[in-house]
């Protein structure tokens, strides 16, 4: 491939997106199975309005075949956030559900308060109050790193995450029998020995689909990041629906064909969830 | 195994108290369960406590490794203050073995992890030499072969009976039964008496707390019945069973036996 420095008949609009574009390559592998899919899906999407189109312009068809690399990309960016908001979500959702099933009754109280406080406020909120506090770059041992604007949205999602995880770690610690504690602490356990050994490993496929419900919701939720002007799928969509002069007849095709995309992604982890479920249940 | 039946043939019971209660009461909240209970187990006895269902029975034995903190009184386990506020827990707990009604075995390990882990992981002793004790001890409750099945995959009697090898797997000085054949099918509650009764053969400590009134004639050196709180009654088995003195143990023979 040829180095492009300036494409000639590229948008403006574009160009500060291009610059992550390796990046997120990288994430669409996941997602590039779906693409067919997508693509196929989004060709019957458009085809009443195809055969409206004029002859001067792209027919929606056109123009979705011509931006979905670019509109995938921003998906893939969807993904990334929400993959990595629901790893930095869980892992401090771990640790705040064992406190709030810890001993000392400060730190449950606390481990309590910060658990009630994120899960009950808007996601909205959370992330536009993180887009302000956390600063656009970091000084970690004199070398300044840059902290791009969806990184602080993942830590944004990674809040209501972390809460509803927390919760699903007390009850499934809940869940398990009294009399498995005192089993534990009658053969001389310590209360860490048995939450790690005997109690944590009797629930860990309990807390296994609603783990994946939170992380279908955070997934869809990512689209909130476009309206603190992180560049992702719908601030893409926006963006390619005004660069094609804001037809009317576009945005059903456009808007669909991001409805799309969030729909094949996240409708089998719904199924998968539910399968899960139901299996756990018998078992 | 049939002709080991007779006390006679235990080791003798030595003279000084493992297990000393000294009044102990213990109430939750407004309802007082143990109402000044005192009594005391020699080494290598077996002692049973009988009586109705809702007796403070299952708290007192709680009560002794812990599990259950008493109101007021004194307990002392092989010279351990069980009632000390800085007990070590797990100092007691290592001498004294605890078999539940409901078997409570480790539902994702298996049998043979069941017996395995305490030792390995409270002891920190070799895994290997674990090993080797565990396999000894399942055979010994009659469930070789059955080392790699998984609690959901036994019977309740099977279950107990590794729930009881778990327990000994640590080497206790005192063997606590609580009310463990209450939850079995008749068929099955027999190999587990039998397994209960070879140990106590063996000279093991044991404090029962059971229903079964036969095997505690058979087994026990001791008898106490409890009722609401208080010891009513004790004595060795066959002076209780046939010659009681309180007319609420009478009621309480006449209606089990």
């Amino acid at each position: 491939m040829r180095p492009r420095p300036s494409t000639a008949g590229d948008l403006p609009v574009l160009l500060p997106f291009r610059v992550s574009r390796t990046r997120a390559r990288f994430t669409l592998g996941p997602v590039r199975a779906w693409l067919l899919g997508a693509w196929l899906a989004g060709l019957v999407l458009v085809m009443p309005a195809l055969a409206q189109g004029p002859d001067a312009v792209l027919s929606p068809l056109q123009v979705i075949l011509r931006w979905a690399p670019l509109l995938l990309t921003g998906f893939a960016f969807n993904v990334a956030i929400s993959l990595v908001a629901m790893l930095l979500g869980t892992g401090a959702g771990v640790g705040l559900g064992l406190a709030l099933v810890s001993e000392g009754p400060i730190l449950r109280r606390v481990a309590w308060g910060l658990t009630q406080f994120f899960r009950n406020v808007p996601w909205l909120v959370l992330l536009f109050f993180v887009m302000f506090l956390v600063p656009f770059q970091v000084t970690v041992f004199g070398l300044r790193v840059p902290l791009p604007d969806w990184i602080k949205a993942t830590v944004g999602f990674a809040l209501p995450v972390m809460a509803n995880v927390a919760e699903i770690v007390r009850g499934a610690v809940r869940s398990v029998p009294a009399t498995q504690w005192e089993a534990a602490e009658s053969l001389a356990f310590t209360r860490r020995q048995t939450l790690f050994r005997i109690i944590l490993p009797q629930c860990l496929k309990r807390m296994l689909p609603p783990w994946m419900n939170v992380y279908a919701l955070i997934a869809m939720a990512t689209v909130q990041a476009s309206i603190v002007g992180v560049t992702e799928m719908l601030t893409l969509t926006a963006q390619v629906h005004a660069a094609e002069g804001g037809r009317p007849e576009l945005f059903a095709p456009l808007y669909g064909f991001a409805l799309l995309c969030f729909f094949l992604y996240c409708y089998p982890i719904d199924r998968l969830t539910a399968r899960l479920e139901r299996r756990f249940e018998t078992a | 195994m049939s002709d080991g039946a007779s006390p006679m043939s235990r080791v003798p019971p030595a003279d000084r108290p493992i297990v000393q209660v000294l009044d102990v009461h213990k109430a939750f909240g407004e309802a007082e369960v143990l109402k000044g209970i005192s009594f005391d187990v020699r080494r290598g006895e077996v002692v049973c406590i009988i009586g109705p269902s809702g007796s403070g029975k299952s708290t007192l034995i709680r009560c002794i490794n812990a599990l259950v903190p008493v109101t007021s009184g004194t307990i002392r386990v092989d010279g351990i203050e069980v009632v000390d506020p800085k007990l070590d827990k797990l100092a007691l707990r290592r001498k004294v073995g605890m078999v539940f009604q409901q078997y409570n075995l480790f539902p994702h390990k298996t049998a043979l992890e069941n017996v395995m882990m305490a030792p390995i992981h409270v002891l920190g002793q070799d895994k290997r030499e674990v090993e080797v004790r565990a396999r000894a001890l399942l055979a010994k409750v009659r469930l070789a072969g059955k080392e790699a099945a998984y609690p959901g995959e036994m019977s309740g009697g099977q279950q107990q009976r590794v729930a009881i090898a778990r327990s000994l797997a640590m080497r206790p000085e005192v063997m606590l039964f609580d009310e463990v054949t209450a939850a079995l099918d008749p068929e099955t509650v027999k190999e587990v008496l039998v397994t209960i009764r070879e140990l106590a053969e063996e000279g093991m400590t044991c404090l029962l707390v059971t229903h079964e009134m036969n095997f505690a004639r058979e087994v026990a050196d001791h008898v106490y019945f409890t009722d609401r709180g208080v010891i009513v009654e004790h004595g060795p088995p066959e002076t209780l069973f046939s010659s009681a003195v309180d007319a609420r143990t009478r009621r309480f023979l006449s209606q089990v036996l």
